[in-house]
């Protein structure tokens, strides 16, 4: 299963990528106050994610293959500013949390293949997760938007 | 004659379960005012509180000098509270009253005619329009306007304008209590009634010190617990108030969690409803939709979880439980301990799914009342005024924003609907960073009650926003202001008003305002005819001229809603009583209950709101809603507990809470100016538990300072019995202070303004902000001269267990001037009363 192993790896990484992410966007728009605590609330997420994954990687081994390197999506280094800023930043997290929702998909489907009751309940978990993480970012992006795109400077 | 300051809720009337509460009158002339003295007694309704007593006001020489109880009301029964009696009438001939417009010169304002100040307002607000559209300009109202203003300007804002930034400070006192009915139940809106008082078996009061925020409210209560088949009393108060007074003398429970916890606990009484087999199955399944996964949330929750997160005794949570899973009927009542405090929209929500699962909702004494802080935020929520859309309209249905087009015949994309409705708290940082360039700010205070104030302040006062302020005086927050109009207060202005149990009052008016002060809705009307706002006709978009009209322009747009006041006109509203909406074909005399077929407003195609996820506030989507097809079932939604935001730490390892005192309402612009009350609560201070002191060593009447990481106060202390680890300081005392022979002139009137130490950060639902949890510490500064100002009559009593020397030893509240109260031999008849022959059970 080495292809399985690769996408293991690719969840533990992405999720941390996503993690990291949130926090540089949450401090880098400390004052901006709903987003510094429900970007700190949703890296947990993504923390406790990777903990969860930690005992089935112990089992799987994390790959470290080639291929799917191109899906590896550098995370946000800092936070841009202002209005604009941090819309883009919040459709930044929008693109990373895609990347690590279809790879909770794409291995929820392998452990329905191996009948790994734990990997799917992980997989499956994870997933829903991510969705709440993304509907966040929909939700601010759209509230946030209009005054962005025409009122701000 | 009786001093209502000492004797806040009079003499007991006690009655039995099932029966009717006794009417009683209480009445207040100013002194020398004899009852033959009265020229006319006008028909109103008390704003003091949102508990909302029928009231007539006594005029006389075309002034205001007394009010008395409308025994004939259901709210109140003829009762009227210490704030009521006391604070109704005075302001209004207060000498420091505004009287003209006010426009600023450079550093001073000056006096100016209406010409002037409104050309001002119209000038900013035409070049803002051209230069950056209508998203340039924010409302932020009141919970203290009529609904004929917040309706008006509600249609000026989102027809005539177009902007999505208008909220009220309802958001601060009262968004919980919307946002937890729409997640629960799918609309706003009351399911209970006072009426469950007379009924249930048990009361639970969630963060709620009822004896102070609504006093007639909590005599209704007293007249139970003190009559024959009491209901037993659970308290959730991290204060030893009356309430918890009351829950021990009656066999209930007092639960007294750390400040933040509310969530863990609430997971906590969820939990042993379903583990003792108190949840009713069949209605569960047939009426709500969740049960599995709220089961799920709450699993890990035992009680003594809940013991180490909450600091509460085991016991105690399975005691109060087995009250809520055993009783016949129980009452719940929420306010600003749950609204204000970390995890607000999950911990109310869990109030609702406590009388989900026993099916214990819709008929009497089984029931919830989400409290309001304020007297008229009802109608802010109903009208619009507040980020809603009028009539519990859904800004992400098409059909309701078309529904309201073509009430205001304009075009569908005016309406600033394609993004939720900007709330307060970011209103305030638009204005902050001026994408935001003219504030308007009508009969509120922000620079007192908004979180940390001195943030506040900078935006009010800085130049990247133009703020225009209409009150009745010169404010903390006026004085910052580019613009200042004179507005007409309570009895000076014809217009109606909606109470916590949705009945709705007439308020007429009883004498002319002073000098140049006009009403809000002449004010509103004014800026409207300036800007020149059309409908699609051609024809002035707001076509009413007088409070009746703008009432029945309301009334016409709640048709078919949820808040339906089509039957209603001023006309019915100068009977008796007030009247609880809906009024319709359906129910002609009102509608005492909600819900009472077990079927909410939850259809996709006619619900408030699609929902939200509890822990982030991301909204879910009308697709998501309708695979859900709730179909008129409540939706049971449990949430994670979380810690709160800040943490005690090294530094500040006190947790900080703000509330209130029974004597003062709001930011004291009214109950300040009546030294009867004024005297009762003249200054602020802060509250510590008698070891907190000790470790301190600070003695009752010390001067000591408060400080969190974001400011700091120098009050004095009382030593109370609030739980250790908590520090309680009243959130009323900005700068302002009456004179002396009022009972101001404070040393500290500078320094104790109780949100200087709040944090900027509010609940991902219902956006409320959070005044209840920061880390502070206290230190001792230096001795007092005497005790602490804190009244010795509620929760901020003295410690039982303290020891003050002599001097320092408080002395009883009291000094109130005389009033009356008589109680009827024989009990009016109230329409709708379950009690009563009359009423429909």
């Amino acid at each position: 299963m080495p292809h399985l192993t690769t996408y293991i790896g690719l969840a533990d990484h992405s999720e941390k990528t996503l993690a990291d992410s949130f926090r540089a966007v949450a401090n880098g728009h400390a004052h901006v106050a709903d987003v510094f605590h429900t970007c700190h609330l949703l890296a947990g997420w993504s923390d406790a994610n990777r903990e969860a994954l930690a005992p089935i990687i112990e089992r799987y081994g994390e790959a470290d293959v080639d291929e799917p390197e191109r899906l590896h999506a550098a995370g946000l280094a800092g936070a841009r500013k202002g209005e604009v800023g941090l819309l883009r930043d919040l459709q930044d997290l929008h693109v990373l949390a895609s990347l690590v929702q279809t790879t909770w998909t794409v291995i929820a489907q392998g452990a329905q293949g191996l009948r790994d009751r734990d990997l799917l309940d992980l997989a499956q978990h994870a997933n829903g997760q991510t969705s709440r993480q993304l509907t966040w970012l929909n939700t601010r992006m759209k509230t946030a938007a209009p005054q962005a795109l025409i009122v701000a400077p | 004659m009786i001093d209502r300051i000492a004797d806040i809720y009079g003499a007991r009337t006690p009655h039995a379960r099932g029966t009717v509460w006794p009417a009683r009158v209480d009445q207040y002339l100013d002194p020398g005012v004899e009852e033959t003295d009265v020229e006319s007694w006008v028909q109103s309704a008390c704003l003091l509180c949102s508990n909302g007593c029928g009231m007539d006001i006594a005029v006389k020489d075309g002034r205001m000098v007394g009010v008395r109880g409308r025994a004939t009301d259901v709210v109140n029964h003829g009762r009227l509270g210490p704030k009521g009696l006391y604070g109704s009438t005075r302001w209004a001939h207060s000498p420091d009253r505004l009287t003209r417009p006010l426009v600023r010169e450079g550093a001073t304002l000056v006096e100016t005619d209406w010409d002037t100040a409104m050309g001002r307002i119209v000038t900013r607000s035409r070049a803002l329009l051209e230069e950056k559209g209508p998203l340039s300009h924010g409302f932020y109202t009141s919970g203290q306007l009529f609904l004929e203003e917040y309706y008006t300007l509600a249609v000026i804002g989102k027809a005539g304008l177009g902007t999505p930034h208008m909220d009220g400070n309802t958001r601060l006192c009262t968004a919980t209590s919307a946002a937890a009915f729409k997640e629960s139940f799918g609309a706003d809106g009351q399911p209970g009634s006072y009426t469950d008082i007379e009924h249930c078996d048990a009361i639970f009061l969630y963060g709620h010190n009822m004896p102070e925020t609504q006093s007639v409210l909590w005599m209704r209560i007293l007249d139970r617990t003190r009559g024959d088949d009491p209901p037993r009393i659970v308290c959730v108060d991290p204060r030893r108030t009356l309430v918890a007074q009351e829950a021990e003398r009656t066999g209930g429970v007092h639960l007294a969690p750390r400040v933040g916890t509310n969530l863990a606990l609430m997971n906590g009484l969820t939990r042993e409803l379903f583990v003792n087999g108190w949840v009713d199955d069949d209605w569960v399944a047939a009426h709500t939709l969740g049960v599995d996964d709220l089961r799920t949330t709450v699993e890990e929750w035992t009680p003594e979880k809940v013991a180490e997160v909450c600091g509460v005794d085991p016991d105690d949570v399975r005691r109060a439980a087995r009250i809520f899973g055993e009783s016949e009927g129980v009452l719940s009542t929420v306010l600003q301990g749950f609204y204000q405090s970390h995890q607000a929209t999950a911990a109310s929500v869990a109030v609702h799914n406590l009388h989900l699962l026993r099916g214990m909702i819709g008929r009497p004494g089984a029931g919830v009342l989400q409290m309001n802080g304020q007297p008229t935020a009802q109608n802010n929520r109903e009208c619009g005024a507040d980020g809603d859309l009028p009539g519990f309209r859904n800004w992400d249905n098409p059909e309701h924003v078309r529904q309201l087009a073509e009430a205001w015949d304009v075009d569908v994309m005016t309406i600033p609907h394609w993004a939720p409705p900007t709330h307060a708290m970011q209103i305030f940082s638009y204005a902050e960073a001026g994408t935001i360039g003219l504030l308007w700010i009508s009969a509120t205070n922000p620079a007192v009650s908004m979180p940390e104030s001195a943030r506040i302040r900078r935006i009010l006062r800085g130049d990247q926003c133009f703020v225009v302020v209409q009150d009745l005086f010169l404010t903390e927050t006026a004085e910052l202001a580019d613009v200042v109009l004179p507005a007409a207060g309570w009895g000076e202005k014809t217009g109606c008003y909606t109470n916590v149990n949705r009945t709705v009052h007439l308020s007429e008016k009883a004498v002319d305002p002073p000098g140049e002060a006009r009403s809000d809705l002449d004010i509103f009307l004014a800026y409207a005819d300036e800007m020149g706002f059309t409908n699609r006709s051609g024809r002035p978009l707001i076509g009413w001229r007088t409070p009746e009209a703008a009432f029945d322009a309301w009334a016409a747009v709640t048709a078919g809603r949820p808040v339906d006041y089509t039957g209603l006109s001023y006309d019915r509203l100068r009977g008796p009583s007030g009247i609880p909406w809906p009024v319709n074909e359906e129910h002609p005399d009102g509608t005492d209950r909600l819900y009472t077929d077990g079927v909410f407003p939850t259809d996709t195609d006619y619900c408030e709101t699609f929902g939200h996820d509890l822990a982030t506030g991301g909204a879910v989507t009308e697709t998501e809603h309708r695979a859900m097809n709730p179909a008129g079932r409540a939706l049971l939604k449990g949430g994670a507990y979380t810690p709160p935001h800040e943490e005690p730490s090294e530094d500040h390892p006190l947790r900080y809470t703000t509330g209130r005192t029974v004597y003062q309402f709001h930011t004291r612009t009214k109950t300040g100016r009546s030294a009867d009350l004024d005297r009762a609560a003249p200054d602020a201070w802060v509250e510590l538990s008698a070891h907190d002191a000790a470790e301190r060593g600070i003695e009752e009447g010390d001067w000591v300072r408060v400080a969190s990481p974001r400011g700091a106060i120098e009050v004095r202390a009382r030593i109370g019995d609030v739980m250790d680890g908590a520090v309680f300081a009243p959130f009323h005392y900005g700068h302002w202070e009456p004179d002396e022979s009022s009972g101001g002139g404070h040393a500290d009137a500078g320094n104790r303004l109780a949100n200087e130490l709040t944090m900027t950060v509010w609940d991902p639902v219902s956006k409320q902000p959070t005044f209840k949890t920061a880390a502070c510490q206290v230190t001792r500064l230096r001795a007092g001269d005497g005790p602490s100002p804190a009244p010795t009559t509620t929760a901020s009593a003295p410690a039982t267990a303290a020891s003050a020397p002599p001097q320092r030893r408080p002395r009883p509240t009291a000094g109130g001037g005389p009033t009356t109260s008589t109680e009827l031999s024989s009990t009016p008849d109230y329409a709708l009363d379950p009690a009563q022959s009359r009423g429909a059970r």
